[in-house]
């Protein structure tokens, strides 16, 4: 017999009972709530007169509506100006209250967007499963946990039963072999791989990424890789556990001490595949073939190289593509063949569960530092993931070295990734975003966004269109001429 | 959740792959704290032709004529016909609720998201899984003839076409005993709690660590 692999341990470890008719309960050890998806999971349990199964494994925090400005938020909740958005976020914290349930309220240091908070509290373990009514809740697979991101009904089926009713899917392995060039991030890995297996390529699959480079990320990197494996259809995405991942979760609050830390470090080193572990699919990408990417279409895998190209729709071998191609072109006000480095830019937004950590801003940092955003850009800002983040960062200078250089300081939240709050786009701007998602009104009515890293981000607002930066000082000059 | 009935109904074709959860229901209506209400902006941003806002009277709103359920040979439409992926991006619960609540109750296309795969079953809409060619020929079938309707039988796993061209499809057994029989899964579920309450134990025995709260 095989050996399993990662995602096969961790299914098996939870499987409360496989039924014949191919569903199975899983036990679920986390929840991670927000306001936008749990309000009816409350009312359903409320209404069933249902009680939480287990109120510890919950944890609330308000993300998608709050604002990021500094003065709003010096004052709380009364600081939301939209009263819709006011009701949804004092409803997590009434349906918190009213159970028990733990919550960072809006302004308490440990507030921010989920998949920032879990992990960084220790919150997200390796070998939990984990689940969130948001689908970037892949995010926290990087810790070796299994991460679904489920709907409202599921969010209240795990409040009620501690189980996801689920059906076991396929392992994919995304193996990315040899070594980043300087100025090539997670962010362009992740976002090389949902262009070359397309954004169904990982539907029905738990996607584990393996391979050098993609050991060789900081927990702050993989965090960003398995964030995205939804774009790329897949449900799960996971990273093994090693040094790097034990070294990021000792000492955090949520994280196991002393006897029973060692204790669980001894079990966590067993959430690795089994070296003769069968794969249904397996993928292989060079990284050194992998340059700084910029998305140009409505799709997170309509990506290119930042020395490519925007296609031509006629190029497309299948009618349904060349449709979708044309459609991508006019809603973003493209040409065919325009150059990626042509696209000019209105707005910049870093920030999201994708690249809102220390480590993301600190890249940005490293390519704003001593310039000014460009005159032609109307906004530029950085929203920090959660208020640690933005308090370290502060402890490091990084937000003096963004305001002097032209970017707006913001509090944390979800802001401009999904605009649900007031940072949004205006209608046919365009926007250099470090999110995850290009689908069309994502940024706002009519906007347009570009996905791309932190450094890319910060590059294009210094410039005001889309650069290599590869090509600038902060990185090898001896990257410059291939670039 | 209501019972999945069998369903003569009208057809309506949305022509474009890789349909996401923002474009069926856009950021700003997630902003509700009901479950219900969703379907007057179903596809809001291809149906108006001016940005919609929660709670705003849709009646006095520009409409978008060549937006496909605005057309009037698809009024009343209860199956929508759509492309490979359909459902992709967030797993916002509020696409299923907007598009139940607009009245469709099932859905054909050649592949689905997986979460909202989840989502649409658990509140009674039936997702149809037929080949790429065959959902081709719908299409060609539907744009030929007003007034197209499919015969759903999910009881049989199948659908009957005018000419009486019968499609079988695939449903997992438990999604489709919920769906016949209108069943809330976490009931269903509950049934087991002795089995959730001895693998609990057995959990915390075995990784204490996963169940620890800071100081």
């Amino acid at each position: 017999m095989s050996g399993q692999t990662l995602y096969d341990k961790l299914w098996n470890q939870h499987l409360v009972k496989q039924r014949d008719d191919g569903t199975a309960l899983i036990y679920i050890d986390r929840q991670l709530l927000h306001e936008v998806t749990s309000p009816q999971a409350f009312e359903g349990l409320r209404l069933a007169n249902r009680k939480p199964w287990r109120l510890d494994a919950n944890l609330a925090t308000p993300d998608h509506n709050v604002p990021t400005t500094v003065k709003e938020r010096a004052e709380g909740n009364s600081g939301i100006k939209d009263p819709v958005s006011l009701i949804q976020v004092q409803t997590l914290d009434d349906n918190c209250l009213e159970y028990g349930i733990e919550e960072f309220k809006i302004n308490d240091p440990r507030q921010g967007i989920v998949h920032v908070v879990g992990p960084e509290q220790g919150a997200t373990l390796p070998g939990m499963t984990v689940v969130c009514g948001d689908s970037h809740t892949a995010t926290h697979g990087a810790f070796g946990a299994l991460a679904h991101g489920i709907g409202t009904s599921e969010v209240e089926h795990v409040m009620a039963t501690q189980c996801l009713l689920a059906q076991k899917m396929k392992n994919m392995q995304v193996r990315v072999e040899g070594e980043l060039g300087l100025g090539v991030t997670a962010k362009d890995v992740v976002l090389a791989i949902i262009g070359k297996i397309g954004t169904a390529g990982g539907t029905g699959y738990a996607i584990e990424f393996a391979g050098s480079a993609i050991e060789s990320l900081s927990m702050e990197g993989r965090m960003t890789v398995c964030n995205m494996a939804i774009e790329a259809g897949a449900r799960v995405g996971l990273i093994a556990v090693d040094d790097t991942t034990i070294d990021y979760l000792a000492e955090r609050p949520f994280a196991p001490t002393a006897q029973q830390w060692e204790a669980a470090v001894a079990d966590w080193r067993n959430l690795v595949s089994d070296a003769d572990a069968q794969f249904d699919k397996v993928v292989t990408l060079r990284a050194e073939e992998i340059e700084p990417q910029v998305s140009w279409g409505t799709s997170p895998e309509m990506v290119t190289g930042i020395s490519g190209q925007v296609p031509d729709p006629q190029a497309a071998l299948d009618d349904t593509v060349q449709r979708s191609h044309a459609r991508a072109l006019e809603y973003m006000g493209l040409q065919a063949n325009q150059k990626i480095t042509d696209i000019k830019l209105d707005k910049v937004f870093i920030g999201s569960c994708t690249n809102s950590r220390i480590e993301d801003l600190r890249e940005a940092a490293k390519v704003a530092k001593g310039n000014k955003v460009a005159g032609s850009i109307k906004l530029a800002m950085v929203v920090p993931g959660s208020g640690l983040v933005k308090r370290q960062a502060e402890a490091e200078g990084l937000d003096k070295i963004f305001i002097e250089a032209g970017f707006e300081w913001r509090e944390p939240g979800c802001s401009m990734c999904l605009a649900m709050n007031a940072d949004k786009l205006g209608a046919g701007e365009h926007c250099a975003s470090t999110s995850n998602r290009n689908f069309e009104g994502r940024q706002g009515y009519g906007g347009r966004t570009h996905l791309v890293s932190p450094a890319m981000a910060a590059a294009a607002a210094i410039a005001g269109h889309f650069v290599d930066v590869r090509t600038l000082p902060a990185n090898d000059t001896s990257h410059a001429q291939e670039a | 959740m209501k019972k999945f009935e069998r369903l003569e109904g009208i057809v309506a074709p949305l022509d474009r792959a890789n349909v996401d959860t923002d474009l069926i229901i856009p950021k700003q209506f997630l902003k509700s704290i009901k479950r219900t209400g969703f379907g007057v902006n179903l596809f809001d941003e291809l149906r108006y032709l001016d940005e919609g806002q929660p709670g705003q009277d849709c009646s006095q709103r520009p409409l978008n004529p060549d937006f496909v359920l605005n057309q009037p040979r698809y009024q009343g439409a209860e199956v929508l016909l759509a492309r490979r992926n359909f459902g992709c991006g967030s797993s916002r619960e509020h696409a299923p609720w907007a598009l139940e609540d607009f009245g469709f109750k099932a859905v054909i296309a050649p592949s689905f998201a997986d979460i909202f795969y989840n989502n649409a079953f658990k509140n009674g809409i039936l997702l149809i899984t037929l080949e790429e060619d065959v959902v081709d020929r719908l299409f060609t079938e539907v744009a030929g003839s007003e007034g197209y309707q499919l015969d759903v039988d999910l009881e049989n796993q199948r659908v009957i076409t005018p000419s009486g061209e019968i499609l079988e499809f695939e449903v997992d057994a438990f999604r489709k005993h919920c769906l016949l029989n209108g069943l809330d899964d976490i009931g269903i579920t509950l049934q087991d709690e002795d089995a959730i309450r001895a693998f609990e134990e057995k959990h915390r025995q075995q990784r204490p660590w996963l169940f620890r709260q800071p100081a």
